[in-house]
């Protein structure tokens, strides 16, 4: 994964709660055996609203995603991180992401950004306002700043996690590091585990 | 004596191969690791990227189920991507040693029935797999859980997951079920209470006389769903029931080996005085049967009631959710949902597609004849379900009823496969996602349990049984 210290840019307002991975992106392209080629996927059925935040001029160019509360519900496809990040966004922001969403993320350098409802809220309504309001993450300082407005917070970041994402670590290459400690577990395991012949 | 543990604390703790200092995450080793066509590809490219083997082949086990048809699985798949992906997983089973049990073999099924059938899921372990209804497995007192891709690929060279401890929330259910009340409306209230978040960061264990007195279908219907609440995972402690259920299935030891791992499973329960970072009790004689009215698994309500409006709701978020909601699925608040027709009714997918599953619907069903116009698909979970089924007739009740008997697979659960709704149709499913478009695109899905699904494919509307008689 490639290091990531600072994302700035302009921000889309996705305002609605409970965006699950099947809005993000649907199960037909769930079918593809490569990791990339799914930005057209993103939130597909969506974006034939001409309405759709995503289709909005004022918009274009943006590379960070605010979104609802409970955000990534639902499916684990990591198709979903792919896509969005495909599509051009470096980072998301909402109020509670889950779990599995929020994980695939930390695997592919897409800045998961939890904020507070109200900190969201206030941001949302900022840059629904002014869509050229530039926001800066920095994932050093872990905060995220609307500077023009006086906006600023901090947000959470396991230091592991966040180490990776500053030093672009591969996550596989650091836990074989591990791996005697993993072969004197295996040597402990009870014998009766199932296992295929 | 050492601290009092919950059950999940206690599963964990055997699985740390290395404590995480500081608030870094424990490397926690897995026992098995289950795989599928769909989440797993690229997983297996990144392998041969970094020119890594899979550390534990023989603690994987692959099946095809997400992608595959449901009609004539002898004979080869029409769509091409999706035969591509199937096989793509065999060539890569193939090539890393892992066994794969493909479209058509006996045990073959969806991951989450096929895995527990075959006696791969044991108390105490820790399971994963790249699908989010992992937690299914809980329901033998297992620590499961979703991956994605990038995990699916550092358990096959690692056998291990860097993973932060989650918190624990206890769901207590006391007292005894109406009759006619089933596992899936349980766990339907209970994501009605807790909504889709509630769960977040959190392992739910499932306690009290209602988990108890039920089957392991039950309980694995239950702990599937703990992802619709937000759970990281959901468990149930062995019992009695659990060791009943296992034993004598594959994989399942034997002998002394029998006796040795029972006496250890019964240390698998939630120390007298732990406590849990969240508890929620519920009476269980407030659970009704229940339909979703909504396009999120939280938006759910008593098959007796009258669908919500957004001024239900105190909570803004809710109220404007419910609003889209009820556009999306076509409604005006203040209907009974009793009197909303349906096209389609599906029963399978992971949640409910097991034997006890279809002997539940065939009995309502039995002696009785779809209701005009109304599509029916009954998809059991596994080959194995499947002959079990037949061998007990249960096909033949179905079909006289009027309904499609399938081959086994995901089917209309996530819809990949060819069994989708058509824009506008609306859906009585037994499956577990009510999301937009899940079930296909502008498909409108409901969430009910096999008994409601079966009554309402007879009356052509939404019917529990007893509106039958």
């Amino acid at each position: 994964m490639k290091a990531v210290r600072i994302v700035s840019g302009t921000a889309v307002p996705l305002d609605r709660t409970d965006v699950d991975t099947d809005q993000i992106i649907p199960s037909d392209w769930l079918k593809r055996v490569e990791r990339t080629g799914f930005e057209k996927g993103l939130f597909s059925e969506w974006r034939d609203d001409r309405e759709f935040v995503l289709n909005q001029e004022q918009y274009s160019g943006a590379n960070i995603l605010i979104g609802g509360l409970n955000f990534g519900t639902g499916s684990s496809r990591e198709h979903a991180v792919w896509a969005i990040q495909q599509y051009g966004f470096d980072a998301v922001i909402s109020p509670r992401f889950a779990d599995i969403f929020r994980n695939n993320c930390t695997k592919n350098g897409l800045v998961p950004v939890t904020v507070s409802a109200e900190f969201n809220a206030q941001l949302m309504a900022a840059v629904q306002a002014d869509p050229t309001l530039e926001l800066t993450i920095d994932v050093e300082r872990l905060t995220v700043e609307a500077p023009a407005i006086g906006l600023e917070t901090t947000f959470p970041l396991d230091p592991a996690v966040q180490e990776r994402f500053l030093e672009g670590l591969d996550d596989i290459g650091l836990t074989l590091r591990h791996e005697s400690d993993i072969d004197e577990f295996e040597a402990a395991r009870k014998p009766w585990m199932p296992a295929q012949a | 004596m050492s601290e009092p543990r919950t059950l999940s604390q206690k599963i964990w703790d055997r699985h740390v191969v290395t404590a995480g200092l500081g608030g870094d995450p424990d490397l926690l080793y897995i026992d098995l690791h289950l795989i599928h066509e769909v989440t797993s590809p690229q997983a297996f490219d990144g392998l041969r990227m970094n020119g890594r083997r899979v550390r534990r082949p023989d603690l994987t086990v692959a099946t095809e189920d997400h992608n595959t048809p449901t009609i004539n699985q002898n004979q080869p798949i029409e769509d091409e991507t999706s035969a591509k992906q199937i096989e793509t997983l065999r060539v890569n089973a193939e090539q890393f040693g892992i066994v794969n049990y493909p479209m058509g073999h006996e045990n073959n099924g969806i991951v989450h029935v096929m895995g527990p059938e075959q006696g791969l899921t044991q108390p105490g372990m820790t399971i994963v797999c790249g699908d989010s209804h992992t937690a299914t497995h809980g329901a033998f007192g297992a620590i499961a859980f979703g991956i994605g891709t990038s995990e699916v690929e550092h358990v096959l060279a690692t056998q291990t997951l860097p993973q932060t401890k989650p918190g624990t929330m206890a769901i207590t259910v006391q007292g005894e079920l109406e009759p006619g009340v089933t596992p899936k409306d349980v766990i339907l209230h209970v994501i009605g209470v807790i909504g889709t978040g509630g769960g977040i960061g959190k392992i739910i264990e499932y306690r009290g006389d209602v988990f108890e007195n039920m089957s392991m279908e039950g309980r694995m219907t239950v702990c599937n769903m703990s992802i619709e609440g937000g759970a990281k995972a959901g468990l149930i402690a062995p019992d009695e029931t659990t060791f009943a259920y296992m034993k004598g299935r594959p994989h399942v030891p034997s002998g002394a080996d029998w006796d040795a791992a029972v006496a250890d499973w019964r240390t698998l329960v939630t120390d007298e005085g732990a406590t849990f970072d969240e508890e929620v009790v519920i009476a269980a004689a407030d659970i009704k049967p229940q339909v979703s009215w909504g396009t999120n698994p939280a938006q759910v309500m008593p098959i007796d009631g009258l669908i919500p409006g957004p001024d239900d709701f105190d909570d803004p978020n809710l109220a404007n959710t419910a609003a889209r909601a009820l556009d999306y699925m076509g409604f005006e608040a203040g209907m009974p949902i009793k009197e909303v027709r349906v096209d389609t009714v599906f029963i399978g997918s992971c949640t409910n597609s097991r034997i006890e599953d279809l002997r539940a619907a065939a009995a309502v069903v039995s002696g009785r004849t779809v209701a005009d116009g109304v599509r029916t698909l009954v998809v059991p979970g596994s080959g194995k379900v499947r002959a079990q089924a037949e061998a007990e007739g249960l096909d033949q009740i179905f079909r006289d009823a009027g309904f499609d008997w399938r081959e086994p697979g995901c089917s209309m659960c996530l819809a990949m496969n060819p069994d989708k709704l058509q824009p506008g149709e609306r859906c009585a499913s037994t499956s577990n996602r009510n999301f937009e478009g899940r079930q296909g695109r502008g498909g409108r899905t409901h969430l009910v349990s096999p008994q409601v699904a079966a009554a309402t494919a007879i009356a052509g509307h939404f019917a529990a049984p007893s509106d039958l008689d």
